[in-house]
């Protein structure tokens, strides 16, 4: 609670620095608002309290998924100071991008499903901005375009879907309506099935799985790379955990109603990403693609075993955050020099830079699922879920698909090593270089330390 | 000590990568020559019995079972001391060429050595895949980097052909993590309990899903499609390590954690898998004799004389598994000495094929002296190291069935007929143009190769001291089958 009062309260004073003339220091006190807000969850975790009349409950789920988002977010205002530096409107920027922030903080805790179209808004609309923020650029203003329209459908489906569920259990707090469900088993009319049917649609839409996934990859090539690697990794978070808290939380007993469903999307996801992300020749689109395969992983592990793979959903989670955003500072430095960004671009840049080209390859392989790394342990974990609950021939699809990565995510590795450099030399600042070295000690101190992370959420 | 022996190299290799100093290679060096001597300590501390020795046992990450559970029985330390022992001689052979970005180099190696050591000294089945995983990264960035041409391609097939069959593996290990009782372990001893009790069915397909993975490693036929190619496009320093020491996780795998953990698959498909493996014999070397690139020559003859480890290992004879660690630690000796060998030719001549040499005895007496030495160990001859390991693989062969104990001492033959034809058209005859300026050994050199020649004949002439470190070892593991026969000397 207190992490969410302090983010909006900063989302507020990043909007009003532009009156009082406090440009110059605002990234630096957005980001010790950050560390802040990182602190009060620390210091409320283990707690459980529910607030606003029991519409946002703050759990052990809701503190860790917070946490997560808040340290994500700050990293990337780290990574992203050019984004602000070089252009204008900083205030506004940074105010939507804490606005952002808050819609994530507010999808993680929610108990009452206004709360979650809430958050949900909140976080889109703010996007929808920041999607279109390069404005001279056509791209940009079309990912802006497309993701608007997109995401408004979505929002539909899932205003929908809200409103039959409400029809049939006449609540819209989680506890009350999983109460409902388990009292009136077999009693629910059928649009009740309807309405978790489009809600599953909304959400899917926005954790970007297949086939709901066409929107993404030119989204996230078109926007500004900064918003790019923030999508990837705050936004899907968020995503991820609204999904998890209302489909684990409240519709696990009607899991029969679209299990089925969920199961084809997880096998198209692993599949279709994977595979598509060969054929790519743009490192922002082979990431775009490979974030969707992500969620494949992260949904294989749901379907095994819906209210007990938080802790390994999580850990999956601050693995690719870490690795994503690594990745992503560097596509933008090389960006920053070449506009542009197919793989091309990046031969021979462990010439070049060996610092970018070493902590791209950690991500990379992090990314890939190369033991010892971060990356391995969450795929592992998931795969654990899966063969524990019967999942096997899931988990072998997992694993070929997770080969197929290791070939796309390669192509970009042997550029970096194998091919001559070509274009401008590359010399990132210094900050950026201390955020990689960063980053990329957090990739492989989460594999020492991936108990702690997994045991942050216990079943429920 | 055994957590000294994994995580000094990788200490030093860190150290290599952010210090980046100029003489990184004297670093590597003087690293890798205090891990031998640890390693020489750990060989006067040993007790001489089955016990694993110098054990730790760190729980890692409870929720998945893992714990850094490492140690050192007999088996274990004699490949230790392959891979402590080979590592200096190939920072050393290393020292003749520049490399650009030598910290890189150095430190990737010494990461590569720990991930061995690692992988060799751990007793826990979820650690031992990590090891055996990060022993991948470190040899494909040095091949990667430092590679010849159409590295990108060849190198990408090595990767995901091995991730690919190790990802089988681990497929089996988590099948038997969970029928481990209570809440589960990858402790060794529970996973060796879990796959006894298995029924025979499953143990099959756990045979084969490890076995897959310890093949491509090895390579066993038909799983050696990625192997030629890969040893020649590495730099030498690079297949130095993949065929000295990379190649025996492969071995090691069958003879840790595949004969003691399915009994029943291997007594069900161990035929099967000898079959391939004698096939890979007689094929390796048939390659090898048509083979005009060196390189090419000793990986071909590499999969033949790893064939005959596998199949060896295989019969469950503690004759074929003695066998094996000797000989394991011939073939690591005799191959690391015969490629260092062919790049000094190649490097002098600027060739890598035989045409057009010969000769080269006239003028480089000492060399060929050497090679001659290493060459016939590799062929096997008595009183070098080779002939042990191959004689005590051959008749546990040929005890397990006398067509194929006759079809693989086919390799003494065939081994002889490509590795003489090789010495007689490099070494002997007229000089050449080529030839008439090679120069002999140098101070480097000599260095390298003496100490080779004498491992070779002492392992050859007096190998009584390493059969008993890992004699112990290897009975213990036997001990789950009834047919044990008489101890070995």
């Amino acid at each position: 609670m207190n992490a969410l009062l302090v983010i909006c309260g900063l989302g507020i004073f990043a909007l009003v620095a532009e009156i009082i003339n406090f440009k110059k220091w605002l990234p630096g006190v957005v980001m010790l608002g950050l560390i802040a807000a990182g602190i009060t969850v620390a210091f409320d975790f283990g707690t459980s309290v529910m607030h606003f009349s029991e519409m946002l409950l703050f759990d052990n789920f809701s503190h860790a998924f917070t946490g997560l988002i808040v340290i994500t977010a700050l990293f990337w205002f780290w990574l992203a100071q050019d984004y602000f530096r070089l252009q204008p409107h900083i205030t506004d920027r940074s105010a939507l991008i804490l606005f952002t922030v808050a819609g994530a903080v507010i999808m993680a805790s929610f108990n009452n499903m206004a709360m979650l179209f809430l958050g949900l808004e909140i976080l889109s609309i703010s996007l929808y901005v920041l999607a279109g923020s390069r404005k001279e650029s056509l791209f940009s203003t079309e990912a802006a375009f497309k993701y608007f329209l997109m995401g408004s459908f979505a929002t539909g489906f899932l205003l929908m879907g809200i409103a039959l569920v409400y029809g049939a259990t006449g609540s819209f707090h989680l506890t009350e309506i999983a109460s409902f469900i388990s009292t009136h088993d077999g009693q629910l009319p059928s649009f009740f099935y309807a309405g978790v049917l489009l809600m599953l649609v909304a959400l899917v839409f926005k954790i970007s799985a297949v086939p709901f996934h066409f929107w993404a990859p030119d989204v996230y090539e078109g926007s500004p790379t900064t918003i790019t690697a923030f999508m990837s990794t705050v936004v899907k978070i968020a995503a991820i955990a609204a999904f998890y808290r209302i489909f684990a939380f409240c519709f696990t007993s009607v899991q029969g109603t679209y299990i089925t469903i969920l199961e084809i999307i997880t096998v198209l996801t692993l599949i279709i990403a994977n595979v598509t992300a060969v054929y790519q020749n743009n490192v922002k689109r082979i990431l775009a693609y490979s974030s969707i395969g992500h969620v494949g992983y992260i949904l294989l592990a749901f379907i095994a075993n819906d209210v007990g793979s938080a802790g390994t959903i999580f850990f999956y989670l601050s693995a690719y955050a870490a690795a994503s955003l690594t990745a992503f500072a560097v596509v933008h430095s090389v960006e920053s020099v070449n506009r542009t960004t197919t793989v091309e671009y990046f031969n021979g840049l462990f010439k070049k830079n060996p610092l970018l080209a070493v902590a791209m390859t950690f991500a990379l392989l992090s990314l890939a699922g190369i033991p010892p790394l971060a990356g391995f342990f969450g795929k592992y974990m998931v795969f654990a879920v899966a063969i524990e609950n019967g999942f096997t021939k899931m988990v072998i699809l997992g694993i070929l698909t997770s080969l197929v990565g290791v070939y796309y995510y390669f192509k970009i590795i042997i550029a970096m090593y194998f091919a001559e450099p070509e274009g401008a030399p590359l010399e990132p600042t210094t900050s950026i270089r201390i955020l990689l070295i960063v980053l990329t000690a957090l990739g492989l101190g989460m594999s020492v330390f991936a108990d702690f992370l997994v045991s942050l959420i216990p079943a429920h | 000590m055994t957590v000294f022996l994994i995580f000094f190299p990788l200490a030093v290799s860190l150290v290599l990568f952010l210090v980046k100093p100029l003489q990184a290679r004297v670093w590597a060096l003087i690293a890798s020559l205090i891990e031998m001597i640890a390693s020489f300590i750990a060989v006067s501390q040993f007790v001489s019995n089955e016990a694993v020795q110098f054990s730790v046992n760190i729980p890692w990450i409870k929720s998945l079972g893992l714990n850094f559970a490492v140690g050192m029985d007999g088996i274990t330390l004699l490949l230790v001391l392959l891979t402590t022992v080979l590592v200096p001689g190939i920072i050393l052979s290393s020292f003749r060429r520049q490399y650009s970005k030598p910290a890189t180099f150095y430190g990737l190696i010494l990461m590569m050595q720990m991930a061995l050591v690692g992988v060799f000294a751990a007793q826990d089945g979820l650690l031992f895949y990590l090891f055996w995983e990060m022993a991948l990264i470190p040899i494909y960035f040095i091949c990667l980097i430092w590679g010849g041409t159409d590295r990108g391609r060849i190198t990408l097939k090595f990767f995901i052909y091995t991730l690919a069959g190790s990802l089988f593996m681990l497929i089996g290990l988590v099948y038997l993590y969970y029928q481990t009782p209570g809440s589960h372990t990858f402790a060794m001893e529970a996973l060796y309990d879990a796959g006894h009790s298995l029924p025979a069915g499953e143990q099959g397909l756990i045979f084969w899903a490890m076995f897959i993975a310890f093949a491509v490693k090895m390579p066993v036929f038909p799983f050696h499609t990625w192997q030629p190619d890969t040893y020649t496009v590495a730099p030498t320093e690079g297949t130095m390590l993949l065929s000295g020491i990379m190649l025996k996780m492969g071995i090691y795998g069958v003879i840790r954690w595949l004969i003691p953990v399915v009994p029943e698959g291997v007594a069900a498909w161990g035929f099967t898998a000898i079959v391939i493996s004698v096939i890979g014999i007689v094929y390796g070397s048939c390659i090898a004799i048509v083979q005009k690139d060196f390189k090419r020559l000793i990986a071909y003859s590499s999969i033949a004389h790893v064939g005959l480890i596998a199949a060896g290992a295989l019969t469950l004879n503690p004759l074929g598994i003695q066998g094996a660690m000797i000989q394991m630690l011939s073939h690591g000796i005799v191959v690391f000495g015969l490629f260092f060998i062919i790049d000094i030719v190649s490097q002098r001549t600027n060739t890598t094929t035989l045409a057009g040499l010969g000769g080269i005895r006239n003028v480089a007496p000492k060399l060929a002296t050497v090679f001659m030495i290493v060459m016939l160990g590799s062929v096997a001859l008595p009183l070098t190291s080779g002939f042990i390991g191959e004689f005590l693989l051959i008749n546990a062969i040929f005890q397990y069935q006398h067509i194929l104990g006759a079809v693989a001492g086919l390799t003494i033959i065939l081994g002889a007929v490509y590795m003489l034809k090789t010495f007689q058209k490099s070494m002997s005859g007229e000089v050449n143009r080529t030839t008439e300026q090679f120069a002999d050994l140098s101070g480097i050199e000599k260095w390298v190769l003496y100490p080779v020649v004498i491992l070779i004949l002492l392992i050859g002439i007096y190998p009584a001291p390493l059969l008993e470190i890992s004699e112990p070892a290897v009975m213990n593991l036997l001990k789950i089958y009834s047919n044990l026969s008489a101890s070995v000397k």
